[in-house]
Parts: structure tokens; sequence; C-alpha cells
């Protein structure tokens, strides 16, 4: 096997699992942390996708409008806090489920009323749309490379802020003994605002990220919050390091599954009849491994409070 | 909002024109189209582009009181079904219209068919219904899938194309596109990717293409994921190595999302806004005032299956009848918006094919631009398999 083929599809799988990380992140901190099941956390970031590219056509500069949609991203986190999570905090499951269902309906055909139901564009300025040359032929899209260093900052700063903060502690009891903590005397909905207006900014990040290689539409949260659940099934509910660590091997899995199944399964099988197998085996195989993990270690390779 | 506002009109020109007549013979047609979901962007036009045939004609289609009922497929063929079972059963239609995707039509083909309604494509064309399992209860207003990608494998020859990867959504209409596509083309296909429906992040087959090393890309991703495909196949460094051909990817209804990437992609269309015959003048500048965007072909095939019902209705004098419906309907009695049109004998159309650019018009808004002719009044491969008569 050609080894920078192998190279670049892994910096491939290394670039969707920081995505789904950045979206991972916020959810298992909101459902680790409060027990919160929040659906509504693909719309989030749709919605951060849709303010950067509002804000960079507005502001004409591709810089402050993604900085200005990471702040609005933190707005909207603490607007539906306040409007709507909060009133849920202590409902149970299937009220959450339902109130922020009916969230990403509202939002994807408020969004499709407003914008329309086509994609739309953020525009990448020139010295950012373009590629670097790596080894032996193989060139990588820049834009691609800074997805990687911002996802790995992002993990750096998370592990950062939780390990080492007064407030990373306060999380990190919350998602084991929310009692305890509540009977310490910390304001427990105070830090699931916090919590939950960060984890919406993380998401409407990866959602600005992400759009601006495949456009902005509104319903591209869906499948990104279906990977986000599987992602941190995988890892572990309420473990930021489970989230990193499955979100990475499911991005690796899902591309080196894309890339190479067919090839793998013409070893065994006719040309035409790999050609339908493979690309059906590559969508199953995170899946698979979902399965596999959840029969080895039923709470997910890092059970929460590690 | 316009749409909603000119749905509005149409509404209640409709049930003021069914209150006055009371007598008169209602003609019933159900439009389906997605019209929700990443997908819905195509439907949306075809829905716009028929309700813009209607209201030019006064919410009255061959001058009898219309009552149409537009479902959403949700682009679930199950959905699609029982949707269809409401139209045919609760709302008794006559004719069944619109439908974006082949799978969809595939799904509610068998309903419409068997309850001995009319059925016109809006813009789905499935090989097998040009084939052996054509009807002469189905009529299309748009191509079948194949032909677009016939011209497109015709344009590749002709630029000394030689090795071809092919990337497809792994559907009907991606497999109908390859199969179009490799049936014309001389050169070799060197890979064949199907990706699944609805896939945005194409990173890994670039990179395999990248590998590969073809001479082009030959693709077809309606709606988002041509945007996404487009976009970042100028992100890679593909551009300038490796040419990026496709057929019903890049046109009104993804260049929003593409803009300045898409300057420069070829492809071939039987319809483009700049089709030099006064009916699609009128369509263009109409579609544009109503809905503030330039039309794509979804929609004037939309408004083509509008014109194709009232001009069958004139000619059985406001008739709902389908048998007479039927044979007006094959006498191609509207002006379509592309110009020459007949019908084969499975009810696809016989048209021209154009290679087509993409202009930024002075106004900052992108469309397609038709060229040189590149297929002369086409028919599809499948129709030689279809044992009704000529129409």
């Amino acid at each position: 096997m050609d080894f920078a083929l192998l190279a670049v599809q892994i910096l491939n799988g290394l670039d969707l699992g920081f995505i789904l990380f950045l979206v991972a992140s916020g959810l298992t901190l909101v459902f680790g942390v409060m027990d919160f099941i929040n659906l509504a956390h693909g719309v989030q970031y749709m919605l951060g996708a849709y303010f950067a590219a509002a804000l960079i056509a507005w502001s004409g500069s591709f810089w402050l409008g993604l900085v200005l949609g990471a702040a609005a991203s933190l707005a909207m986190g603490l607007v539906l806090e306040w409007t709507v999570f909060r009133h849920l905090a202590r409902a149970g499951h299937l009220e959450q489920v339902l109130a922020t269902f009916a969230l990403i309906l509202i939002f994807t055909d408020g969004v499709s009323m407003i914008f329309g139901a086509g994609a739309l564009s953020i525009n990448l300025p020139a010295s950012l749309a373009q590629s670097v040359p790596l080894t032996h032929g193989f060139s990588y899209p820049l834009w691609r490379l800074i997805i990687i260093a911002a996802g790995l900052g992002v993990a750096l700063l998370l592990w950062a802020l939780i390990a080492k903060t007064r407030l990373g502690m306060l999380v990190r009891a919350g998602s084991t003994h929310p009692q305890t903590v509540q009977a310490l005397g910390v304001d427990i909905d105070r830090l699931f605002l916090m919590v939950f207006a960060f984890g919406a900014m993380l998401a409407g990040f990866a959602g600005t990220m992400a759009g601006a290689l495949t456009g902005v539409e509104p319903t591209m949260g869906d499948s990104v919050l279906i990977l986000a659940f599987v992602v941190i099934v995988v890892g572990g509910v309420g473990s930021v390091r489970g989230a990193l660590i499955a979100a990475l091997l499911i991005g690796l899995v899902d591309t080196l599954g894309r890339a190479f199944a067919t090839d793998i399964m013409g070893l065994f099988l006719s040309r035409s009849s790999a050609a339908s197998a493979g690309p059906a085996l590559a969508s199953m195989l995170i899946y698979v491994l979902m399965a596999l993990v959840l029969a080895v270690r039923p709470s997910g390779l890092f059970a929460s409070g590690d | 909002m316009r749409t909603k506002y000119l749905l509005g009109i149409s509404c209640v020109a409709l049930m003021a024109a069914a209150t006055a007549s009371v007598k008169a013979d209602p003609v019933r047609i159900g439009l389906m189209a997605t019209l929700s979901g990443p997908a819905s962007v195509l439907g949306i036009q075809v829905r716009n582009g028929f309700m813009l045939g209607v209201k030019e004609l006064g919410g009255k289609l061959g001058g009898q009181p219309t009552t149409i009922t537009i479902v959403d497929d949700q682009f679930k063929p199950d959905v699609a079904v029982a949707r269809v079972k409401d139209l045919l059963q609760r709302d008794h239609v006559d004719i069944v219209t619109g439908i974006v995707f082949s799978n969809i039509l595939m799904a509610v083909e068998k309903p419409v068919l068997a309850a001995g309604k009319l059925l016109i494509s809006a813009n789905a064309g499935p090989s097998p219904l040009a084939g052996a399992a054509c009807s002469p209860l189905y009529f299309s207003t748009s191509f079948q899938n194949d032909t677009v990608h016939m011209a497109m494998a015709d344009y590749a020859n002709a630029e000394g194309i030689k090795k071809v990867v092919l990337i497809m959504p792994n559907y009907q209409a991606g497999k109908d596109a390859a199969a179009g596509f490799k049936h014309d083309f001389k050169g070799k296909i060197v890979d064949e990717i199907y990706t699944p429906l609805g896939q945005m992040d194409f990173s890994s087959e670039l990179t395999k293409v990248a590998s590969e090393k073809p001479d082009a890309i030959y693709t077809f991703m309606p709606g988002g994921m041509g945007v996404a495909l487009v976009k970042q196949y100028h992100q890679s460094a593909l551009v300038g190595k490796v040419k990026l051909l496709s057929g019903d990817t890049v046109d009104e209804t993804s260049l929003p999302g593409i803009q300045d990437a898409a300057l420069g992609t070829i492809s071939a269309s039987h319809w483009a806004p700049n089709m030099d015959n006064p009916q699609n003048k009128i369509f263009v500048a109409s579609y544009e005032k109503a809905y503030g965007a330039p039309p794509s072909f979804y929609a004037a095939q939309g408004y083509d299956a509008a014109k194709l019902i009232d001009g069958a209705l004139r000619k059985t004098g406001g008739k709902v009848n389908i048998e007479a419906l039927r044979k007006a309907m094959d006498g191609v009695p509207f002006k379509s918006v592309r110009g020459a049109f007949k019908f084969n004998n499975n009810g696809f159309p016989i048209e021209n094919f154009y290679q087509v650019s993409i202009i930024k018009r002075p106004d900052g808004k992108f469309v397609t631009q038709a060229g040189a002719k590149v297929m002369d009044m086409a028919k599809d491969i499948y129709a030689g398999a279809c044992k009704l008569p000529p129409r």
C-alpha cells in the first residue's frame, strides 16, 4: 500500500475527528454534568455556521466574522439556556428529548425561511483556500490543517480548564456527585449555564470550520448530531478525554473505511460487487465499532469522572 | 415570504374559482416534491415554477377551476407512497406531477399508474420507466437521467479526455448517471466511487482521486452535495491537474453556495436562462420578479409541466377524461421554454442538449449559460426497450 496515500487519508480522518470532538465535547459535558439530553446541539452547530456566514458577509472580514460568529453562538447558547433549558433541567429525559427536538424543527424551518433552503457559502480568503504540498506529490488543503490545529488547541484548552481550574473541578465533581456539589453551596444552575453556553460556542465554532468546507445549510447539524452521540457513547458520557479519543477513533474509522473498504472488498469479490458492498460496509463501520465497545465496556471507553 | 404570498394568492383564486362555477368539471392536481431537508432547494424550484405557470393562467389550467394539492415527500420513499395514496384516495386527483428524485418516483409510479391516473414527472427520469416498464400514462417534462451524462461524455471525448474517475451518490440517479456517461465515453474509467446520499465531506474521495491521477473527475451531485464537492475540489491540489466535469450539479440551485469556485466549470443541460425564445424570456423575467432569484432548470421543468396540463385541457375542451388528456398530451399542446420539444414513445422528451458554462452577472448573481449544442434532438437509450408505439 502507498504510505503517502495512507498518511493523507489519516489526516482526513483526524480532520473529521476534530470536528466531531468540537461538537461532542460540549454535548458530553451537558449530558454528563447535568444529565441533560440536548438534541438541539446539532442546531447550535448549524446556527454557528449561519451566524458566521452572515457576519462575514456583513463585516467583509473573514476573521472578524469568525470571532463575531463565535460570540453570537455563545449569546445564543445563553439565551436558549435562559429561555428553555433551565426549565427542563430537572425534568425527565423524555421531556428534554421532546423539547429539544421541537427546537430542531423550529430552528431548521426558521433558518430556511430567513436564508432559504439552499446552501450558503463561507468564502475563505484566497490565502487560506489553497493547499500546501506534503510529501510524494500529495498536497493537503490548508483549511483542513487549520481545523486539526484548532481542534488540538481546543482540546488543550479544555484539558487545562477542567484539570487545572476551580471551575473545572466543579464540573468534574458535578458530573459524578451533583447533590454533594450543591450541598456544598455551589450554584449548580450557574455552573450549568456556563457549561451549556461554552458547549454551544464550541458547536457553533465547529459548524463554521466545517461550513467553510461543505457550505452552510439548514439541516447540516442533523447528521453531525448523530455522530456526536455515537462519539459520547463510545467515549463515555461526561468524559472530555473520552470524547477526544472516541471522536478521533470514529473520524479515522469512518474515513479509512470510505477510502479503502471498496479496495479491500475487491480482494475477495468481483469488481462490481465490491463497488456496491464497499460503500455499504463503510457506512456501517462506526456503528459496528460502537456495538463492539459497548459489548466490552458498557459505559464507554472512559467512564464519567475518570 | 414571497413564495407563501404567491401560494396564498393562488389558493384564494382557486377557492374563488371553485365557488363561482360549481357545475364546471374541476381539475384536481397533486403536486409532490421534496420540500423539506437538504434536498428541498430543488423541490422548491419545481413547485415555484409550476405555481408560476398556474398563476400566469389565472389559477385556471385549461380555463377550468383547478385545485392543486401540494405534498412534501420528505425525500423518503415510504412517506412518498403514503402521501400519494392520500392524493389518490382522499383528494381524488386526476394528475400527479412534480417529483424531484428518482428513488421517490420509483416508489410512487405504481400506485399512480395502477389507479389509471396521469403521472407527469417534472424532474426525475429513472431508466426503468424509460425502458420495459414504460407506460402510456407517464410523461416527463425533464429528461431521462442518463441523457445529460451522455452529453457530457461526448464533451469529454471531444476534449481529448482519456482517463476519468466517477464520483456518484449511491442511488438510482447516481447509477443512471454512471451508466449514461459510460455509454458514450470512449476513454478509460479508472475508478467508480459511490458515496452515501447526503454525504458532504469528500476529503477521502478527493485524496483517492489524487492518487489515481486521472485526466478528469466526472460527477453528478445535485443540491448541497454539489456545493460541498465543488468547493472542496477548489481547495484541493487537484485544480489545474484534474478537471472537474459534472452534470446536474452546478446550476442555479447550488450556485449561491459555490459562487466564484463555479466559474470555469463546464456541464451540459437541456435548458439555461438564456434560451432564445419568447416564452422563455417571459418565464425567466416573471420568475425573477416573483421569487427574487434566477430560475434553475428545475423551475423551468415545473413551469413546462403546468403549461403541458393547461394545453392538454384546452385540447379536450376542459373535459377531465384521462384517455382524452393522454392523447392531447402526446401532441405536445404547449410551447416549452427550452424551444424544440417532442415526446418519445416512452413519454420522455426528445430535446436538444447544450454545453453550459457559468457566468457572473453584473448584479453579482451567478447563472448558467447555454453555449454550443452537443446533442441534437436526443433520444434516451432505453426507448427501444419500451414496447409502446410512437406518440
